[in-house]
Parts: structure tokens; sequence; C-alpha cells
């Protein structure tokens, strides 16, 4: 796989030297840095690991994470119930594995949908300039004014909860940052001759947009993007904390949380282990942004 | 200097504007409608009782009949008189509401804000200063997991191991600081411990790698080179210079703060203004919200142009630029 990546890699340093310089794919840089960083690699571990959980759900679930069973509620971890019961008998493992599902599916969808909204509306904000800029500038300040959980819990509170609200919610309580991100990187993308020299050979504005400006800004949003999973199931984990995210009997993390909090005396496991599986998928896709930001370009540092 | 900072004040006014009439739109446009909760709170059997005559003069009285930008018009008129208007649901005025419950969260949220941001400053320092040693490594892998765990998860972690397990505090509840300043201080260990940890990890991240470009810089070497002290080079050129960026993130750290009176005053029962606003949404409480999206988005502008104040202060590339 590392052969077909770097044939098809573009090679830059070659070119134009006497000497030809020995052969250094920009990928095989990029792994190097990736995975020469414990850390990041168990991130990356970490990422794979619960995606396959997620995939995989049906077959590493004990049982079926909507069944309830009241002659088994509230049960002790055992080995026909690996975490225990929760108040109305249903498995703790499976609703986690399944819950695994929820959450990445509402952390993808949501950041996607911020990164293009977003990545969009930074991109004309950054190329047209003047009042463009100016109201969707005034736009984001006014999002990023309040407390981000307060106006996604404002967003998901009136529409009434549900997963594709909460998608909505937190989509659009990402749009902000992102839109900032790219309006910066395309400010400065915009400075380069090559920009000149399309518009000299008379391109349309969208089409210097998408195909000049936006490839030369878009490594920051790739870490964007994988930061930004992390927090938006942190989001997802609140909402449904306070009762206004996936509608039961979905399993979701916060959602598990909650419910057992009444039983934390008896039966604290209800309400830790869903709260674990939050921490590892947050920390992975955490430290699999921090070794990509590294890797694609090591100037990011503190920036993102 | 002092235009820049007028300008920016205007411009903070702008925004808040922008951001009640953002609110107040989606309020109206979103589904959702407080005169039936508020009908339904008091009986269920209510709402059907209610004829539809009686439901537009509830409409009417509460203004809620006319077009949006009036009833916009005419709250912003009242909040400019100092009126925030009554509460459907709670049949409160809105003022004396918040006047009870801001103080606690205020109370909480700067004793919050001073623990995480000193205490993540002093532990940036100490991971930068000690660079690849056990204790940068130790306290470098507890601020990356610190800055993962929810608040509300947290908070239910504490009360287990804190309150249930080993019975030394309170479980939950807010009592006044200056009635029983003991019991008070018990309470809110827990609460301040679950948001404080995770502005902690993230301001000593930060912290941590701003120290680490700075030990880099040219008149870092050059002091080294003039034979000065290793405690003034740390605190009069490393931390003085370091400190610039991580100002910057002030108004966002407080930001994080306030989403964090939300949960914690949720999982422990706190009287407070996140719990107002919670409970509030869910109701569909109109006033309420508005009032309250007013007065937090009024303290992030604010504290965020009182950041660009001291930066400006802070940094003269900027103040004399």
């Amino acid at each position: 796989m590392a052969d077909d990546i770097e044939k098809t890699a573009k090679n830059s340093d070659a070119i134009g030297t006497a000497v030809a310089p020995p052969r250094h794919s920009e990928w095989r840089r990029i792994s190097r840095v990736f995975f020469g960083r414990k850390l990041y690699a168990i991130g990356f571990a970490i990422c794979v690991l619960l995606i396959l959980v997620a995939i995989f759900a049906p077959w590493i679930a004990t049982h079926d994470p909507l069944k309830t069973d009241l002659r088994h509620k509230l049960e002790q971890p055992s080995w026909t119930h690996l975490l225990g019961t929760d108040s109305v008998g249903r498995d703790t493992f499976s609703r986690i594995v399944y819950g695994t599902r929820t959450s990445l599916l509402i952390g993808f969808t949501a950041v996607f949908a911020s990164a293009i909204i977003g990545t969009l509306m930074g991109l004309a904000a950054a190329y047209f300039g003047g009042w463009v800029f100016a109201i969707i500038m005034r736009f984001t300040d006014a999002l990023m004014a309040l407390p981000g959980i307060i106006l996604v819990l404002l967003i998901a509170g009136l529409a009434g909860g549900g997963i594709p609200v909460v998608i909505f919610a937190l989509g659009f309580g990402g749009i902000a940052g992102m839109c900032r991100m790219m309006c910066g990187q395309a400010l400065s993308v915009k400075q380069n001759d090559y920009v000149l020299a399309g518009r000299a050979i008379g391109m349309s504005d969208w089409r210097m947009m998408l195909t000049q400006i936006f490839p030369n800004a878009f490594p920051p949003l790739m870490v964007g993007i994988t930061m930004g999973i992390g927090g938006v199931v942190l989001g997802e984990a609140g909402l449904s904390f306070l009762g206004i995210g996936v509608m039961p009997p979905t399993p979701s993390w916060g959602g598990m949380v909650n419910n057992g909090q009444s039983y934390l005396l008896t039966n604290p496991i209800l309400s830790l282990a869903p709260g674990v599986a939050i921490m590892l998928l947050v920390f992975g896709f955490n430290m699999l942004g921090d070794g990509v930001r590294d890797a694609v370009d090591p100037k990011l540092r503190g920036v993102l | 200097m002092t235009a820049y900072i007028i300008r920016r004040a205007i411009i903070g006014v702008i925004i808040l504007i922008l951001v009640t009439m953002i609110v107040f739109l989606f309020m109206r446009l979103l589904p959702g409608d407080p005169l039936i909760v508020y009908m339904a709170g008091y009986d269920i059997n209510r709402v059907n009782s209610v004829g539809p005559a009686q439901y537009q003069a509830m409409l009417h009285f509460w203004g809620l009949d006319r077009p949006i930008p009036v009833q916009y018009i005419d709250w912003l008129g009242k909040i400019f008189r100092g009126d925030m208007g009554t509460s459907i649901k709670l049949q409160e005025n809105i003022s004396v509401l918040i006047a009870e419950r801001m103080p606690r969260t205020a109370y909480i949220g700067i004793i919050t804000f001073i623990i995480g941001t000193v205490g993540g400053i002093f532990v940036g320092i100490i991971c930068a200063l000690r660079r690849g040693s056990w204790m940068d490594n130790v306290l470098t892998t507890i601020s990356n997991i610190g800055m993962t765990i929810p608040t509300f998860w947290l908070g239910i972690l504490l009360m287990y191991f804190l309150a249930y397990k080993m019975g030394w505090l309170p479980t939950s509840g807010w009592t006044n600081p200056f009635e029983d300043f003991w019991m008070s201080t018990k309470q809110l260990i827990m609460p301040i411990l679950s948001v404080a940890l995770g502005s902690i990890a993230g301001m000593a991240r930060l912290t941590r790698s701003c120290m680490l470009e700075v030990m880099r810089a040219d008149y870092v070497r050059t002091a080294w080179a003039k034979g000065l002290q290793e405690r003034v080079i740390v605190v009069r050129h490393q931390i003085k210079n370091a400190i610039i960026p991580i100002v910057t993130v002030l108004g966002g750290a407080l930001g994080g703060i306030l989403g964090g009176s939300v949960f914690i005053e949720t999982v422990f029962a706190i009287p407070g203004m996140g719990r107002l606003m919670t409970t509030a949404i869910f109701d569909q409480d109109y006033q309420i919200v508005q009032a309250g999206v007013l007065l937090f988005g009024a303290i992030i502008i604010f504290s965020n142009l009182a950041v660009d104040i001291i930066w400006g202060w802070l940094d003269p590339r900027i103040r004399l630029a």
C-alpha cells in the first residue's frame, strides 16, 4: 500500500536540482511524523478500533441493546452481562457498543456539515472581501458570543431533540469556528502569485475559489475536522445527558450516564462505564488531530 | 488606544444586538409554544378545555400575536429601560430572578476561572521547564486526558467517590456563603473541581507549547549567553513573552466555564443561571432565554474586549501599531 501511495504522490523535491536528493514522498514524511510519536499512534489505533466496533456492533454486542428484561434489572456485572444491566434490564455492555454507532454517526455528519458550510462561508468572505467579509464575520462573531453548549442547547431544546436535530444543532454550532479558520487560511493563500495568474487568464470567481484557493487552504481544515469530531461527540453526550439529545431508547452514552445517576449508590458502573467510552473516543480523535496537525503542518501548533 | 477601545466597544454592542436578534428569530421560528407549556403546567386537562378564544386572548396578553420585528423592537426598547420582562412559566419578574441566581453562578464561575487559569499556567510552566522528565510526561498525559473528560461525568464520578464512598462532602445543594461559609465551601468543592479540571488541562497544554516556543527564541539564547540567572531568564524573558498568547484565550475560557455551569448546576442541584437557562429552554420560556442570552453574550463579548485591552497593555507592538 505504501508503494502505491508513493507512486501516485508527486515528487516535488527532485525537479531542477543537479544532484537528485533521495526520493521522499509526502505521504512517507507524513506517516513518519505521525507514527513517530507513540501518543499519536495510540490515538490512531483507538479511532480505528472504535470505527470497527461501530461497524461490527451486532457481532460484538452480547445482547439486543433495546430488549428490556425486568426480571434481570439492575444486575451487577457477570459473565452473561459483562457490565451488568440497567433499570429495565437492558445489557449495559451491548448498549455501549451500539452507542459507538450513535456517537460516530452524529460526530461525522455534524462535523462534515459544519465543515462544508463553514468552508464555503470562509472562502467567500476571504475572496470577496468588503461587505461580504463584514457580514459573514459579524455573523460568526455573534455565534461565538455564546458559550458553545448554550447555543447548541437552545437549538436542540427548541426543536425538540432526536438524532437529526442533534446533528443540525451541533453542525450549526461548529460553523463559526470552521468559517473563521478557513477565512484566515484563504486570506493568506490569496496573496500567492498563482491566484493572480488565475485571475489573469479569466477564471470565474467560484472556479478560482474551489480549484485554486481551497486545495491550498485544505490542510488546516483536515486538522479542524479531526479535532472537531471529539468536540461534537462531547457536545452530543452533554445534550443527551441533559435529556434533549438522542431520544431513548436509542443507546447514547450521555443518556446512559444520566439514567445511571439515580442508581449511583448501588450500581455505579451504569453511569461510569459510558463515560469511559466517551473519554476513549474523544481522546482518540484529539490525539489523531494533534498527529495530523504535526504531520501536515507543524506551524499550526498553537494556532489550532 | 482610546479610539480603538471605543470602536471595539461599539462593535461589541452591535454583535450583542445581533446575537439577541438571531436567538429571537430562532425561538419564534422553531416549533414549540410557551403558552401550551404554561397552560399544561397547571393541569393537563386544561389544555383541551382552553378554547381558541381564550388562547387568542393569552397570545394577545403576552404580545405574541404581533409581527416578529415589532415584538423584537418592543423587547429591545424595554431592555434599554431596564425592564427584562416577566417569565411566562414562572410568572415572575426576570430581573428579580436573575439578580437572585446570577451571583451564585458568578461566585462559582469566578473561583473556577481563577483556579483554572492560575493552576493551568502553573502546570504548563512546570512541564515546559522540566521538558521530557517524568513529571512532564505525567502532567501532559493527565492534561490530555483532562481535556476529554465530560464535565457532567467527572461531577458524577467525584460525587460517587467523595460523597457516597468516602462521605467527606455533601452530595449536592447550595448554601449561601454568607450564612454558612464552611458548608457552602464543602458543597462547592466538587462542582468547582469538575469544571476547573478541563480549564486547567487546556490552559496547561497551551502554556506548555507557548513556553517551548519562547525557549527557542533568540533573545532567550542571548539572555543565557550574557550569563543571567535561570530564574531571571524564566520570569523576565520567557514567562513574560509566553503569557501574551495565553491572555487571548482567557475570554474563551470564561465562555467554557459559563457553559460548564449548565452541567454542574444540573448534576449538583445548584439553583444558578445555568439551571435557569436549561429549564427555561425546556419550558420554551422565551423571555428568560432571551434575557439569559443577553447576559451571557454581554459577559463573553465584554470579557473579550477586556482581553484585547489587556493584550495591548502587555504587548507594546499592538498598542503602538
